[in-house]
């Protein structure tokens, strides 16, 4: 089961939540934790866990063969993203532009643009007893998230049974990482805080959510500051508010200090098993 | 005109609470831009009137029409995001996955693909409450090249500045180090970075600041929440002077923050001498070059 922890706002706990849940689900039965936020991960913070594995990820480039070009312009004529140039005889190739759909090096006549791989980030995956932790980084300068989200998930999918639970910590915002991370979930868990930025982002993601057609529900977390309008949207648009995870600065402080939640504080335990039952529910009805 | 632009790397740290308090203190001699379109809440302290809009398109999609459609699949084989698929002896794209490449629309024998400008996004020019203009974006759900209107957003704002000579564009960058925080950050005169002492919120900042030291633009630092982890403080002034990077504030761990928030408020106006004060003191640095 793929599980998704997905907010519109940066900042609302989506890490923190991935991470405590992943290792509270882990004391029952093995977990994969996956963090997707390939621009800025964080969980692997909070997890100190065995490399087990390291590989390069790599994006596929045209690489310009001067020798066989025959300097006719189709490349730069087929490419949508402007990566490709000719300037007098000259083919420039600009990578970060680039989007690797082959184009220019399949439809070149003298095959002067073969595709080469360009490394673009790196996956790790780390063992903590019944809980594996993989996460992707995206190499700095490097401007698509995307192509790492989907080949992280493509990893996780090649090496774990479907019916492994999977926690996906998600990029923020509503864009094309958040809908590459989110895609394939069974289940999204939106996570907001009770503010009007918490609101706003709020009812952004639940319009992506639902324009991807996923079964979701909310959690509030630092329940307790700002307003009530959360509450009585979700109220309002019959979205389950699977748990909330209260205020306190305690919490800020921990986390301030890469450390877990669940087993200092009993609240977080508590409202966290709501979300494990949450899951069980839905779990039934895939 | 002088360009500043807020970025924080990690979500949540106070990069639009703190750059709304800016644009508050700076009346009409800033233009602002929310540059960050996916998850824009600056408009929510500013309340932003009188808007002009305009649709923003970006990109295209493939649509496939089924009457020109021979099924061949030639589309669907070279189509490297598996965005075409079969349904009834026919081809279609999934919109949502389609990138926008156009190499399908080339190599379709009956030519039954065409690729359609798609509409992203509305941006926006708006009066605020400061006396002055935001130029401001919203992203349609899913969409792609967010990069684009961050541009478009920041280029509008750049303009008005220019044609109204104003001092500053104030623009709320966005989070991450991917296309659309690269497009906040280009052509930027000074980058203010607002952190938070956690192993996140430091380890966030120092890829965005990477990102930051290619382009060569000089960079200040506030530290929210300075008193939540005074260790992780510490830590945050070794990396501020291993790079020589000046310390424009540091602000408590303050609810009133999300107090204003909830008012609509920016922080200025709720609790001008207490957190009002130091975002006054950090701005009349930047003012008077202190910094």
């Amino acid at each position: 089961m793929k599980i998704a922890i997905a907010s519109g706002k940066g900042g609302t706990g989506k890490t923190t939540l991935s991470t405590n849940l992943a290792s509270m689900m882990a004391e029952a039965q093995p977990v994969v934790l996956v963090d997707l936020d390939v621009e800025e991960p964080n969980s692997g913070l909070f997890l100190a866990g065995e490399l087990v594995h390291k590989e390069d990820k790599y994006k596929m480039i045209p690489e310009w063969e001067k020798s066989k070009c025959v300097l006719c312009g189709k490349c730069q004529t087929v490419c949508n993203f402007n990566a490709v140039m000719q300037l007098a005889e000259t083919i420039m190739v600009f990578p970060e532009l680039c989007h690797g759909c082959y184009a220019c090096s399949e439809l070149c006549p003298s095959a002067a643009l073969p595709m080469k791989p360009k490394k673009m980030g790196e996956l790790k995956q780390f063992d903590l007893d019944n809980l594996d932790f993989i996460e992707s980084k995206l190499i700095i300068g490097e401007e698509q998230a995307v192509p790492l989200i989907g080949q992280t998930i493509d990893y996780v999918d090649k090496n774990y049974p479907a019916d492994t639970i999977k926690l996906y910590d998600s990029p923020p915002g509503t864009s094309c990482p958040v809908i590459e991370a989110t895609k394939d979930a069974d289940l999204v868990l939106m996570v907001t805080e009770p503010t009007p930025f918490g609101l706003h982002d709020l009812t952004l993601a639940v319009e992506t959510m639902n324009t991807l057609g996923k079964p979701y529900g909310v959690i509030i977390n630092r329940f307790g500051i700002g307003d009530a309008k959360v509450e009585a949207y979700c109220e309002k648009k019959k979205i389950p508010v699977v748990a909330k995870i209260p205020n306190d600065r305690k919490i800020a402080e921990l986390y301030s200090q890469g450390k877990l939640l669940y087993n200092a504080i009993s609240e977080v335990k508590e409202e966290l098993q709501k979300v494990v039952e949450f899951i069980e529910i839905q779990k039934e009805q895939i | 005109m002088k360009e500043i632009v807020v970025i924080s790397g990690k979500g949540g740290t106070g990069k639009t609470s703190v750059t709304a308090a800016l644009a508050y203190l700076a009346q009409d001699d800033v233009i602002v831009a929310d540059c960050d379109v996916d998850a824009a809440d600056m408009h929510l302290l500013l309340k932003p009137e009188n808007s002009i809009r305009a649709d923003f398109f970006s990109g295209v999609l493939a649509q496939i029409a089924s009457d020109k459609c021979i099924g061949c699949g030639k589309c669907a084989e070279i189509c490297r995001w598996e965005a075409i698929a079969k349904t009834n002896e026919k081809y279609q794209v999934q919109a949502l996955d389609c990138e926008g490449c156009g190499y399908c629309a080339r190599i379709c024998p009956t030519s039954a693909i065409e690729m359609e400008e798609q509409n992203v996004g509305q941006w926006m020019i708006s009066e605020i409450k400061s006396k002055s203009k935001m130029v401001h974006a919203r992203l349609g759900i899913g969409a792609e090249n967010s990069g684009k209107l961050v541009a478009k957003v920041k280029n509008e704002a750049k303009k008005i500045a220019a044609q109204e000579q104003k001092p500053f564009v104030l623009v709320d960058g966005s989070p991450g180090v991917g296309c659309p925080v690269v497009s906040s950050l280009s052509g930027a005169d000074l980058v203010i970075l607002v952190t938070e002492p956690s192993v996140a919120g430091i380890h966030d900042l120092k890829r965005v600041y990477q990102l930051v030291e290619k382009f060569g633009i000089p960079a200040v630092c506030i530290i929210n929440k300075y008193d939540i982890n005074r260790q992780k403080t510490e830590e945050l002034y070794a990396f501020l002077q291993q790079k020589e990077l000046a310390l424009l504030a540091e602000i408590p761990y303050d609810e009133n923050f999300t107090q204003a928030m909830t008012l609509g408020k920016t922080i200025l106006e709720h609790d001008p001498d207490g957190i009002g004060a130091i975002i006054r003191a950090s701005w009349e640095k930047i003012i008077n070059k202190e910094i």
